[in-house]
């Protein structure tokens, strides 16, 4: 079976700067992937690439088995969603959403336009938006006729480029869930760039961490995230973000650099290591250094405490009935099944 | 005597918009208080009229012993905290730090030690002869933070600080105030829409909406106890779960009876009869995956991995239900799985006025 697009190597550079420096991926034929990286790691000249906006300086794109590196945007048949929802605001939702379908070379006839405005717009629980202006939209139906403009097409392939980043975090979270339903229910591939790391890790098959316009790291969000590659894979994901620690191996343990023992270990090939711990992984008894209780957070379900261990500070995700205030002392242990470890190159 | 106080302040504008419809706050030296609310709630004009920046059309305000409803802002000894700023290219780091103590007019050696302390709390001592071009992104927000924060007046008031940040650095500047806020000990007033920094931050969550405010007390109570619908719905990631119905009494027991579906559910002592809506958060829906016995199935039609936990969102008989699930479990999506509701978490609302009922 053909993948739903290819990328050999793609290298896009714009004067001195290298924007993507050899993206090599691929997409299933209804997978969603993720795309996860800082402002400025080449996210959205990846999309503007794969869409035929940007030409490659090297390598070559595969749309369903053929070559396209060369096509127009038109024969793509991609759709694109961005982040500022860019619909005409004195026209109607109904306008708006029939846009797309008069486009030349494209041109239905209106009954066939107005059936795939009205599947659309229930789709996206809209119908009763149909006739008001967009300007009087909020930025969640603004969001949601932008990606209903998006799926009247019946592209061939969906990309979008932070389409929740600007609307209030509540709706944020509620969008995010209604976006990967419609996509699935369409059956249709999907490339979604973000840089928020909930988005990363819930919303796709497979997530894709870039940064300077290399791929770091793909593959399903859970291998990702409890097996990064390096520790700047491992930061891009993870809320309170990963423990990272420069560590040294004696006696049978990981230390840290003042000597607190992180995590009893065989003797490795190389003694020196970037040591990572996820939050969730530290617990908050049983250990034998002592850390003082800097910060306390409550987050409903979980408590986030910072704490003073040695010369490092740790973020632990606890359980919100572990009672923890400023200034208490506590003893941490490292769950040592669930530490990575990136020995020291040579 | 609260050191900040407000008492019926409303704001209502030349053409009759009420944008503040009565609203009292009592908040003690060092608090930090966050108004938390969807945009348009008057989380923002109640912070401003306590700044000076607009004037309340009813209402005292009282700050730090004293009657300042009409005054000026400088005559109030507040530091404004807007989404952090640029700096300033051509100034070192000590010297953008020291900016707001220097336009105060604070001597020379009073300023220096002040901007070692707060560089020190926010680990930037080394920068400090640094020019900002000089700094990572990350850097030079922190050197943002610490001169919005250099100064200790009586109160600081920040309106959306974190606003432009990405997520995962809004974590780390979420710390650095509370931090920060706990060693200067300055009565803080904070706004955002965003509930997970409310109750990351604060000592008690104020959540406004439509002018008013529907509810004031500490982060857990809030999340664990809230007033109404709206604060159920708002509070927490995700929101409560909510199912209409209706609350029975038959043969001395009383159960809830979802609308349209034959089944019956626990309820919390002291519930009346009547209808309700029930509310439960996802972290109280158990569970039960393969064939097990539970009181409600439905199929998971979405499996969001976040991490360190899971949110499956279930479509059962009563409709959507969101169950916070095991990180380290296989993905559920597709899978028909059983939920159980925990009795001690459920509440009950009145469906018509919102208000919690049991």
């Amino acid at each position: 079976m053909s993948h739903a697009l290819e990328l050999r190597g793609v290298v896009k550079r714009f004067g001195a700067t290298t924007a993507l420096d050899g993206v090599d991926l691929v997409l299933g034929a209804d997978e969603i992937l993720v795309v996860l990286g800082p402002t400025g790691a080449g996210k959205t000249t990846l999309l503007r690439t794969i869409a035929g906006l940007e030409a490659p300086d090297e390598g070559s794109l595969v749309f369903a088995g053929r070559d396209a590196t060369h096509a127009a945007p038109a024969e793509r048949d991609i759709a694109l969603v961005f982040q500022n929802f860019s619909l005409y605001p004195s026209w109607t939702v109904r306008e708006n959403l029939a846009f797309p379908l008069g486009a030349p070379g494209r041109a239905l006839n209106p009954s066939e336009i107005e059936a795939r405005v009205q599947a659309a717009a229930a789709t996206l629980r809209i119908p009763h938006l149909l006739d008001r202006a967009a300007r009087h939209l909020s930025g969640g139906e603004m969001q949601r006729v932008a990606i209903g403009r998006a799926i009247v097409r019946r592209p061939k392939l969906f990309l979008m480029d932070e389409p929740l980043t600007n609307l209030d975090a509540k709706l944020r979270e509620a969008l995010r869930v209604e976006l990967v339903e419609l996509v699935r229910s369409l059956r249709l591939p999907m490339v979604y760039v973000t840089h928020d790391q909930a988005e990363a890790l819930s919303m796709g098959d497979r997530v894709a961490v870039l940064s300077a316009g290399r791929v770091l790291q793909v593959g399903d969000a859970k291998s990702v995230y409890l097996a990064p590659a390096s520790p700047l894979v491992a930061r891009q994901l993870g809320s309170p973000p990963i423990n990272l620690f420069e560590a040294r191996w004696s006696d049978g343990w990981w230390r840290a650099s003042d000597g607190v023992p992180l995590a009893p270990a065989e003797r490795p090939n190389a003694l020196a290591a970037t040591l990572g711990v996820r939050p969730e992984h530290v617990l908050p008894t049983g250990g034998s250094a002592p850390a003082r209780i800097e910060v306390v957070e409550d987050t409903g379900p979980t408590r986030v405490l910072l704490v003073a261990c040695g010369a490092s500070r740790w973020h632990l995700l606890v359980p919100r009935r572990f009672e923890a205030r400023v200034g208490d002392e506590l003893r941490p242990r490292i769950d040592p099944a669930r530490v990575v470890v990136w020995p020291a190159s040579a | 005597m609260s050191f900040l106080a407000l008492e019926r302040v409303e704001k209502t504008y030349p053409n009759g918009t009420r944008a503040v419809k009565g609203v009292d706050l009592a908040i003690e030296e060092g608090e930090f208080i966050v108004l938390l609310g969807p945009s348009g709630c008057g989380k923002t004009t109640t912070l401003r009229m306590i700044a000076g920046l607009e004037l309340a059309t009813g209402g005292s305000i009282r700050l730090a012993g004293r009657e300042v409803t009409l005054a000026k802002p400088s005559e109030r000894d507040v530091g404004f905290v807007f989404q952090f700023y640029a700096l300033y290219p051509h100034l070192d780091v000590a010297a953008n730090i020291g900016f707001p103590l220097e336009a105060t007019g604070v001597g020379r050696a009073e300023r220096e030690k002040l901007v070692r302390e707060v560089a020190e709390e926010l680990d930037l001592s080394h920068l400090l002869a640094r020019r900002p071009r000089e700094l990572s992104g990350g850097d030079q927000q922190r050197v943002a933070l610490a001169r919005a924060m250099v100064r200790k007046p009586a109160a600081w008031l920040m309106d959306e600080p974190l606003g432009t940040l990405d997520a995962d650095r809004r974590l780390e500047m979420c710390e650095f105030v509370r931090a920060r806020q706990l060693r200067a000990r300055v009565t803080t007033v904070y706004v955002t829409h965003d509930q997970e920094e409310a109750m990351r931050l604060a000592d008690r969550v104020v959540v406004m909406s439509d002018g008013l405010i529907l509810q004031d007390a500490p982060p857990l109570d809030v999340y664990d106890e809230p007033a109404s619908l709206f604060v159920a719905r708002f509070v927490g990631s995700p929101g409560m779960n909510f199912v209409e119905g209706e609350v029975r009494e038959r043969d001395g027991t009383v159960r809830f009876r979802p609308r349209g579906a034959e089944l019956e559910l626990a309820v919390p002592r002291g519930a009346k009869p009547g209808p309700a809506t029930l509310g439960v958060r996802a972290e109280f829906v158990g569970v039960v995956r393969g064939d097990g016995r539970a009181t409600l199935r439905g199929r998971v039609k979405v499996d969001e991995y976040l991490g360190s936990s899971r949110s499956l969102h279930v479509d059962t008989p009563l409709g959507r239900v969101v169950a916070r699930g095991d990180a380290d479990a296989p993905s559920a999506v597709g899978e028909e799985v059983g939920l159980e509701l925990a009795l001690d978490h459920v509440r009950l609302f009145d469906p018509a006025s919102g208000r919690r009922l049991a």
